[in-house]
């Protein structure tokens, strides 16, 4: 398996402080890797420089062999990175067909923009069905699922996943969960940034511990829930005593 | 009392003994006259900073309640003989009072939008106020306007008398205003500008401290109205609540340095005198307001901050460059934030 | 009853107006939170463009609506790059010192160019009026109607099935979820700004040739219009303009009745407003509190 995204050395924050204090992680083709780790480590920080949101201070993203640092959003979704922020990103008041079709704002052709749309409801029953609602009046998770549909428009090769199961109920969760492993079996590579990381790992072909700013440890999704460090750290209960200790920490 | 309290008072003495002497020192009417205006408009920004500088509310309707002050003091002394010149600026104290007590129902609606909406329905308050200046005429003269009784004073120091009134008020001001900014009120204050449901959440009662801040603001502003119309002696609805004077009181705040104490002073002095000699010269006319636009164009992007803040950075940093070279080289480790 | 219905007539036909001038004021809004003190100067300078145009021309007001709007939209979109994309910090506050700033320094220059007496677009159509079931309806009031819900028609047609038209929404609702798709704020605020300044012009151009109006009108233009931006909800299009249908209702029905309070009614609904609903008819209840 070869690359498409490789990350060495980055450094990025807001104001004054750096939240990545050299964030080095590889993604390989067709894979989907999934970011752990707890809050404030910079899971979304990473994602977000990666999109071009927020500026690199330091380092490089190489994404297909070209360096992408310092690109715009719009430039970095045009080379074929889509992003799946963390809040809510659809506009409420807008239709979800309406919606949909910003997914393909920066494409000019507006035949094209409506043929890909077509293409993508057929994949998303809910898009179909509720296409003239309100976004703003459908449940969380068919929200979510509109904003996965919207990241395809443009055909991205990675989709950046930001928090796909915060404040869903259960159910709604599973269905995101198996979304992206259908998008991954279409040939998209799906990078993730998860707190519930018993799940995303569970998918993942690749896991990556991320604290403090950095990548702490790497390691196939399996080996890393099998982790007895890892589990006692980042993926919660196993059983009593792991609990007090993992409380005191 | 702390040393920073200590070079404050003095401060405060020095620049109000100046004030206090110039009348006496330079008698030129026209010069008593610029000053006049000059403490009238250090008095409505320092006012005016209580609930736009310390609580951040941009306040539109502040104007208002110096037209309100102005007939009020005008209608009473149609009715009342001026057996004394003094006499109105001893009626001023009531009528502060009695504008301060009206303006809290209004507070209360007024609060409950913050922000642009804020903003809007203050000037909607301004703009009823000019309606009902102009519409009942019975009360006010309407667009004919009202007149007072000539105030008795010698010619030669009319405007004395109505200069020291206009220092005493600018004095009261500035001492409710330093009184608060050092308080817990002050820092309640502060507090709703940084993040109002977040001090709320902390358990300061933001209604009642909004509302202690405008009351104040509107009262004070009245009682210059009042001793402005008693100078004037001739009010008209369009000079007794103009917006632009409105802007301009906004204006010096920020010029000064809005949340400031000195802010408004130093931003009134500069501009009042610029006002009046311009609207001498430029006659009110289209290249006023030109100019003025100007003005406030060059201010809002240049010293967005204001002058005092600016400056008071500006000695602190050299300050402490002097002092670190003074103690020599710093330790390893040490850091200057 | 006769004279009632007659108010709510030719207040709905000011509504429209009205409707098309604080429409821009809301669009405006909702895109990058500047509320536009300038719009009424910029209706009043449109005004003034179509009497020129009139007077030394010989165009009607009505056709020079098009010309006057495409000049009118690049001078928005040079106010926003030159005054208002700088404000970065505390913009919201801020945008309404220096938007009233940039109001009287355009009075300013009306001041200059034309003096300050008062002038109408006399077109030979501005006196007649015409009977429909017993009521007289002045011809230009009509005329100023129809092409203020023409310019709305073709802005709301813009605005539902363009791309540009969804972009100006999507920011509106969701600026950071808009630049991650690509959407450039800077451009589509500049773009909005000059779409909002393009259609107060055309309303004035209108206007114009229903009152008289000099450098000074705007002041009271503002009030109304603020007015009817806080009923409708800030930030509504679509509230914008059913406040100003009502608001024009009543201020007509007022006017009759009262001439000297008409203005009044406007702040009065105002009050009312926020005592029962500070959001405004469509406003996002958050908008108005904070």
């Amino acid at each position: 398996m070869s690359t498409v995204l490789s990350i060495r050395g980055l450094i990025a924050g807001y104001g004054w402080g750096d939240i990545l204090h050299g964030v080095d992680l590889d993604v390989e083709v067709g894979s989907i890797t999934c970011i752990i780790g707890p809050n404030g480590a910079g899971k979304s920080t990473l994602l977000k420089t990666i999109s071009g949101l927020l500026a690199a201070r330091s380092g490089d993203i190489m994404f297909e062999g070209r360096s992408i640092v310092g690109c715009t959003p719009t430039s970095v979704l045009s080379l074929g990175i889509g992003h799946v922020p963390q809040d809510r990103s659809l506009f409420p008041l807008m239709s979800v067909w309406d919606n949909l079709l910003m997914g393909g704002y920066i494409l000019k052709d507006q035949a094209l923009v409506r043929r890909r749309a077509d293409e993508v409801a057929e994949m998303f029953p809910i898009v179909k069905e509720r296409r003239h609602e309100r976004a703003g009046a459908l449940s969380g998770g068919q929200q979510k699922a509109v904003e996965i549909a919207r990241s395809l428009m443009l055909q991205p090769k990675v989709v950046l996943m930001d928090e796909l199961s915060m404040g869903l109920d259960p159910k709604s969760r599973h269905l995101a969960f198996d979304t992206v492993v259908r998008l991954n079996r279409a040939g998209r590579t799906v990078l993730m940034v998860e707190q519930n990381a018993r799940a995303g790992l569970a998918i993942a072909d690749h896991g990556a511990v991320m604290e403090a700013g950095t990548v702490k440890l790497e390691g196939s999704g399996k080996s890393l829930l099998d982790d007895q460090e890892v589990a006692r750290l980042y993926l919660g209960r196993i059983d009593g005593s792991a609990l007090s200790e993992g409380s005191t920490a | 009392m702390s040393r920073a309290t200590k070079a404050g008072a003095i401060r405060a003495i020095l620049v109000f003994a100046l004030l206090l002497a110039l009348p006496f020192v330079f008698t030129d009417h026209w010069i008593v006259n610029i000053a006049f205006f000059g403490l009238m408009f250090a008095v409505l920004a320092v006012a005016w900073n209580l609930i736009g500088g310390y609580a951040g509310y941009i306040w539109l309707g502040s104007i208002a309640f110096f037209g309100l002050g102005a007939y009020a003091l005008a209608i009473t002394f149609q009715h009342v003989p001026l057996t004394s010149g003094y006499l109105p600026f001893f009626a001023l104290i009531p009528i502060g009072i009695a504008i301060g007590i009206v303006s809290i129902p209004l507070a209360l609606l007024l609060l409950r939008v913050r922000a642009a909406t804020f903003a809007v329905v203050s000037l909607a308050v301004l703009f009823v106020a000019e309606i009902f200046a102009f519409n009942l005429d019975g009360l006010t003269g309407g667009p004919q306007g009202l007149g007072m009784a000539l105030p008795p004073f010698v010619v030669t120091t009319f405007e004395r008398p109505f200069y020291l009134a206009m220092l005493v008020l600018l004095a009261a001001v500035m001492f409710c205003s330093w009184y608060l900014a050092k308080s817990k009120f002050g820092l309640m204050l502060f507090a709703i500008k940084g993040d109002e449901d977040r001090a709320r959440g902390l358990g300061v009662r933001t209604t009642t401290v909004k509302v202690i801040a405008f009351a104040l603001c509107c009262g004070f502003t009245g009682m210059a109205g009042g001793l402005w119309a008693y100078y004037i002696t001739w009010i008209y609805p369009q000079f007794a609540m103009d917006p632009n004077t409105m802007f301009a009181i906004i204006l010096m705040t920020y010029l000064g340095g809005k949340g400031t104490l000195w802010g408004p002073v130093l931003g009134a002095f500069l501009l009042a005198p610029a006002k009046e000699y311009f609207a001498y010269t430029l006659g009110g006319s289209a290249f006023y307001l030109i100019a003025y636009a100007a003005l406030f164009l060059l201010v809002m992007f240049f010293l967005p901050r204001g002058v005092v803040p600016t400056v008071a950075d500006f000695l602190a940093r050299h300050r402490r460059r002097a002092a670190v070279l003074a103690s020599g080289p710093r330790p390893a480790g040490e850091q200057v934030a | 009853m006769h004279l009632l219905i007659y108010g709510c007539i030719l207040g709905i036909l000011l509504g429209g107006v009205y409707g098309l001038m604080a429409s821009g004021l809301a669009l405006v809004w909702g895109i990058m939170r500047v509320l536009n003190i300038a719009q009424a100067v910029c209706v009043i300078l449109g005004s003034y463009l179509a009497f020129t145009a009139f007077t030394v021309l010989h165009v009607d007001p009505m056709l020079a609506v098009l010309p006057i709007s495409v000049v009118m939209f690049v001078f928005g979109v040079g106010i926003y790059y030159a005054f208002l994309r700088p404000i970065r910090r505390d913009r919201e506050s801020l945008s309404i010192l220096v938007t009233y700033a940039i109001a009287i320094g355009i009075e300013g220059a009306l001041g200059l160019i034309y003096t300050t007496s008062l002038q109408h677009t006399g077109t030979s159509y501005a006196t007649q009026s015409f009977e429909v079931g017993g009521f007289q309806i002045p011809t230009v009031e009509l005329y100023a109607f129809l092409i203020s819900v023409a310019i709305l028609g073709l802005l709301a047609l813009m605005l539902q099935r363009t791309r540009l038209g969804r972009a100006l929404r999507a920011a509106t609702q969701n600026p950071t979820a808009a630049r991650l798709l690509g959407v450039d704020i800077d451009r589509v605020s500049a773009v909005g700004f000059g779409i909002g300044i393009s259609t107060a012009a055309a309303a004035g151009a209108v206007y114009g040739m229903i009152y008289s109006f000099n450098p000074n009108s705007h002041y009271d233009l503002i009030g109304i219009l603020l007015a009817i931006v806080v009923l409708g909800g800030f930030g509504s299009m679509r509230g914008a303009i059913v406040a100003a249908l009502i608001l024009g209702v009543i201020a007509s029905v007022v006017f009759i009745y009262w001439p000297l309070w008409a203005n009044l009614s406007f702040f009065g609904v105002v009050v009312v407003v926020l005592l029962f609903r500070p959001q405004g008819l469509w406003g996002v209840p958050n908008w108005a509190t904070q």
